[in-house]
């Protein structure tokens, strides 16, 4: 199907279905983290700011290594969820999908957050001068305002997982079929003789679906405040 | 009608900084202005009256209902006030469209069903033909008017308005005295009102509280107190 070898096709779904889960799984965190640092005061606040973000900053690869040791089949929470669900997270899918939402996540956390700090929270005063409690005056004015935020987010997340190679392998290591996906593929495909063609076919279906995830955020966005127009 | 109590009962103190606020005022039917130059504390004032901000202590009583009282630990929050508050700025709801707006508080008050009918505010105020439209495309005037059919449909106790005429040119704010007298006059609703303008105070106050570096300086008639 389209010149795309059946591995290829496998990275290529693997792939987003990786980058699916982990943005949607991560993007009601990352609401309630943002919300928390936006508008509420706590101890530790500064720190827990910090931990969120540290892995936008940190080596991809000391993330995927903590993860190993967190949740890797020894790893204190891997053991517990394995024990008590069944669950498992090392050599997976589910475990690229957890690394790629761990450093997709700061971006996401970022873009939310910014946009609950520009709510007008006299807005949400008069919601509740007009009757509205704390949770209706979230999801009925300061949720839809943010909403240029969070859609931002979330495609930033998405590209961000899609691209991402040094917490997925060191995790979950580069299984094709399972943890293999796009970027990883590349990387092995670049690592035999001849596999030139094939890595240069994936890196263009890379750009492509990046490219796309930034369009369809654009117009998303665009259509967002036209309804909105948060900036009269 | 509770005619008998008096519509409000304010008293409070409060600091911030160096500012102190020390207040005591009782208000009744009518239109009670809250007069002073900027900095005497008059929105602090409307802000203890709807909730968003607490005293250190102090007591505020609505047509008899307790909404603060902090030697009673009793502080109501915001939501459950029944206060209609209209902002300076309108602060109209940017992703809902007029007529989502102005049903907002009355989607919120429904079970009780003293909010006045729709159609009566929405032509006392002449804003029937605005209903599909955002509130990014209104004007100034009209975003007042919008805002004030939205306080009024919530069903309130006492409206607060927080010089709601400050952004507008003179034509309009004109009009718009004109449609909050009708209010006052048609809807029988007490009404705060903060302002700095004389000839606000003048034409629409039943009574003036004078205001000046978070004290009361004198309670009376508009006359007696603009001429003084």
């Amino acid at each position: 199907m389209l010149g795309f070898s059946p591995d290829e096709w496998t990275a290529i779904f693997l792939s987003l279905r990786v980058a699916t889960v982990a943005t949607l799984v991560a993007l009601p965190f990352a609401i309630l983290a943002a919300y928390a640092l936006a508008r509420w005061r706590f101890p530790g606040k500064i720190l827990l700011d910090g931990a969120l973000h540290l892995p936008l900053v940190m080596p991809p690869v000391v993330t995927g290594y903590l993860l190993l040791l967190t949740f890797g089949k020894q790893g204190p929470a891997g053991k517990l969820l394995n024990d008590l669900f069944g669950f498992s997270f090392s050599f997976r899918w589910t475990g690229a999908a957890l690394a790629c939402g761990v450093m997709g996540f700061p971006l996401m956390l970022r873009a939310i957050r910014l946009s609950f700090d520009m709510i007008d929270r006299r807005l949400e005063a008069a919601a509740g001068t007009l009757g509205a409690s704390p949770g209706w005056r979230f999801l009925l004015v300061t949720l839809p305002l943010a909403l240029p935020g969070i859609v931002v987010g979330a495609i930033l997340c998405f590209a961000k997982a899609l691209g991402e190679f040094g917490a997925t392998i060191t995790f979950v290591s580069n299984i094709p079929g399972e943890t293999q996906t796009i970027p990883s593929a590349i990387y092995s495909y670049i690592q035999v003789p001849g596999g030139d063609a094939q890595a240069l076919r994936l890196t263009c279906v890379s750009i492509v679906i990046a490219m796309a995830a930034l369009i369809v955020s654009e117009i998303l966005n665009r259509r967002i405040h036209r309804k909105i127009a948060v900036f009269e | 009608m509770t005619s008998m109590l008096p519509s409000i009962t304010f008293r409070a103190r409060q600091r911030r900084g160096d500012f102190v606020l020390d207040v005591a005022f009782e208000g009744g039917p009518g239109l009670t202005a809250l007069f002073g130059p900027s900095g005497a504390g008059k929105t602090a004032i409307l802000n203890i009256i709807a909730g968003t901000q607490r005293p250190d202590a102090g007591l505020v009583v609505v047509c008899g209902r307790i909404l603060t009282d902090t030697d009673a630990g009793i502080y109501l929050p915001p939501h459950k006030r029944r206060v209609g508050l209209v902002f300076q700025d309108a602060q109209l709801f940017p992703h809902l469209t007029v007529e989502q707006n102005i049903k907002f508080g009355r989607w919120f008050t429904r079970a009780d069903n003293t909010a006045p009918p729709l159609d009566l505010v929405t032509s006392v105020l002449g804003i029937g033909h605005l209903l599909k439209r955002r509130p990014a495309t209104l004007s100034g005037g009209e975003k007042q008017r919008v805002a004030l059919a939205r306080a009024l449909l919530s069903a309130p106790r006492i409206l607060l308005m927080d010089e709601p005429l400050s952004g507008l040119d003179d034509a309009r704010r004109i009009e718009i005295m004109g449609l909050i007298e009708r209010v006052r006059d048609e809807f029988k609703i007490p009404i705060i009102y903060v302002t700095h303008t004389r000839d606000e105070v003048r034409r629409l106050a039943t009574r003036v509280v004078r205001l000046n570096a978070g004290r009361v300086e004198a309670i009376g008639k508009a006359g007696d107190l603009l001429d003084s």
